[in-house]
């Protein structure tokens, strides 16, 4: 059996082919996936995409039906939760109402023994990374919420643990403590380069916010994987389209370098129909923010034309819902002076760069499902 | 308080004091009253005495006393003990066989204790385990009697203990010994002291399995209770129950006073 990782080694996770099943029903089916060491992964996906049971099954709480998992190059796929070197907050932090604040943060290096003149200093830094040096001689229940989720950090963090594992931490708070706390995790993972962390969360917020990297997760399995910004703009699948971020979705079929909508001709970004044969049923992405009220002012611009159907102000914005030869288009347009009223005949245009083409083989409950 | 209107209330309290009084104080305070009693011939018993206290001091009743407390003290360790471990264990069984296991501990209470006291008189008056006539006889039938509800108290806390205390635990590296010694007793506390605490009044008011089986020099009080009242010495046989009654409730609140320290929320 090889050592355990040293404290502040670095250490990536990877999934090889991990799958969890209860019973006949699988949970995890087939998980591919590496989180370099020191990367922030986000696992975002519906409830039931399986991604707090990827979770489960690194920190040693479920058992593969196949697959490994390894962290820092080591296979724990068959070790026990304690002998992995992890650190994990739960949804529900979980705090032994039964000790203080700092022996909350002891509880993992008296566990593992650590001497016992090295768990003073580590308890107080810990601590003080997430803001709790004043709260040791608390019990939890004295603390609030946000508090609460602060010292179960500090505590998965005091051991020092190559990576840090982080179930919907935030699911618990309210919406203004959760955007303060997503501040502090960024914080957190710049000040600790060397922490991989891997975040399940079902808020794309949280995940565009926090990761470096988003894996999506649905119905059991990876659907996309990639930087925030790659899966917003480049969405390779229609579900990592509606999921990260909003999305027109538009059914399409393909023609040369442009495609077909409801009887018009729309064109495409360069490249953007590679892979998909002519006359190819495929779905063309739009973002409601780059969809434009009005006729295309260019003339290589794509416009649609529908009924309003209903328009909500958003401050900022209007929201402008339309109906496109039967499918909804949404857009988001800078506030309007003067706002049409459903019913109304509108045009809305889009540049053919802020259109993704989704060839229909890589949608949901395509070829992608096996 | 579901109840809202004044009269409506006082309904409920009416006929909360109609059913307790006459059935569950009332008695015990007639007990009372005819352990400091000379006569009994009218509805009360009547006089007023401590001869019966005095005769108590001076016979063998503080040693049936002893014997009731160091029997319930023992059996509700060891049933503690048992019960703790059998429901921790049985944690980590298929749902099918916890129920066989949870079944078989509550045999000897749906067993009439009579019967344990007859089972455990003739399975162990043989060799090579030979208990009958010894003291160990009596702690071990109030052991048997009394490890189901202990199991019983403990199982269903393990149930509503939260996972993510042990799994966090165990996440942070802590083995699993360290784990239910540092986290999940200290969070059972609460239910182990309610659970002593029951064990140690139902071992204190035993009486007929140990009917059955108590060996001359190990009479737990309430045999002596029984005993005199049944010569027909009703008064002394009060004074005797009181003793236990009072000795009983104040163990119960001792230990009502650690549960209450130890619990956390």
């Amino acid at each position: 059996m090889p050592p355990a990782p040293q404290a502040d080694t670095p250490a990536g996770i990877r999934f090889d082919g991990v799958s969890v099943a209860h019973g006949r029903n699988v949970v995890l089916d087939g998980l591919d996936l590496t989180v370099e060491p020191g990367e922030a992964m986000a696992l975002l996906g519906p409830s039931g995409s399986g991604k707090t049971t990827a979770l489960r099954a690194v920190a040693g709480f479920v058992r593969p039906v196949s697959g490994r998992v390894l962290i820092g190059g080591r296979d724990v796929t068959d070790l026990p939760p304690y002998r992995r070197g992890i650190g994990m907050v739960v949804q529900q932090y979980a705090l032994f109402p039964h000790m203080k604040v700092a022996e909350n943060v002891a509880f993992g290096l008296r566990a593992q023994k650590v001497p016992r003149a090295g768990i003073g200093p580590r308890v107080t830094e810990a601590l003080e990374m997430t803001g709790m040096a004043g709260y040791a001689d608390r019990h939890p229940r004295e603390l609030s919420g946000g508090q609460q989720q602060r010292v179960a950090i500090a505590r998965a963090l005091a051991i020092r643990p190559g990576v840090l594992l982080l179930d919907e931490p935030l699911s618990a708070l309210d919406t203004r403590l959760r955007s303060g706390m997503l501040a502090e995790l960024a914080r957190l993972h710049r000040e600790l380069p060397d922490v991989s962390i891997l975040y399940v969360t079902h808020d794309q917020v949280e995940a565009l916010t926090l990761a470096d990297r988003i894996a999506v997760l649905d119905r059991a399995r990876l659907r996309d994987c990639g930087t925030p910004q790659d899966l917003y703009r480049r969405p390779r699948t229609e579900f990592t389209a509606s999921f990260v971020g909003t999305a027109n979705l538009l059914p399409v079929t393909v023609a040369g370098g442009t495609v077909r909508f409801a009887g018009r001709t729309l064109p495409l970004p360069a490249g953007g129909a590679a892979g998909a044969a002519d006359g190819a049923a495929a779905t063309l992405c739009v973002r409601p923010h780059l969809v434009g009220l009005g006729e295309s002012p260019t003339g290589d611009g794509a416009t649609l034309r529908g009924t309003v159907t209903e328009i909500q102000w958003r401050g900022a914005t209007h929201r402008l819902y339309a109906d496109v030869a039967g499918h909804r288009v949404l857009a988001d347009v800078r506030e309007l002076r003067e706002t049409p009223v459903p019913g109304d005949d509108i045009a809305l245009h889009f540049a053919p760069d802020d259109a993704v083409l989704i060839p229909a083989g890589l949608t949901d409950g395509g070829a992608a499902d096996g | 308080m579901l109840v809202h209107s004044r009269r409506a209330r006082w309904a409920v309290w009416t006929v909360f004091f109609a059913l307790f009084l006459p059935l569950f104080a009332l008695p015990l305070l007639v007990i009372v009253a005819a352990s400091f009693a000379t006569g009994w011939s009218g509805v009360l018993p009547s006089g007023a005495t401590l001869a019966h206290y005095q005769d108590l001091a001076r016979g063998d009743s503080l040693d049936a006393l002893i014997t009731s407390l160091l029997t319930a003290l023992a059996a509700s360790v060891l049933a503690l003990v048992a019960g703790t471990w059998a429901a921790l264990a049985a944690e980590r069984l298929p749902r099918r066989v916890r129920r066989i296991v949870d079944g078989l501990f509550l045999l000897p209470v749906a067993v009439p204790s009579v019967a344990v006291g007859l089972s455990l008189l003739v399975a162990f008056s043989q060799p090579p385990v030979l208990l009958n006539g010894t003291r160990q006889i009596v702690i071990v039938a109030h052991t048997v009697l009394v490890t189901a509800f202990a199991h019983q108290s403990v199982s269903a806390a393990l149930a509503r203990l939260d996972p993510a205390y042990e799994q966090s635990a165990a996440g942070l590296g802590a083995r699993p010994g360290y784990v239910l010694r540092r986290v999940k007793l200290p969070l059972l506390l609460p239910s182990l002291t309610a659970a002593a605490g029951l064990c140690f009044a139902l071992s204190m008011g035993e009486l007929s399995a140990t009917m059955m089986i108590y060996p001359p020099d190990w009479m737990p009080l309430p045999v002596q209770i029984f005993a005199t009242t049944d010569r027909g010495a009703l008064f002394a046989g009060a004074a005797l129950a009181v003793v236990l009654m009072a000795a009983t409730l104040l163990v119960l609140l001792a230990v009502s006073r650690i549960r209450t320290r130890a619990s956390y929320r």
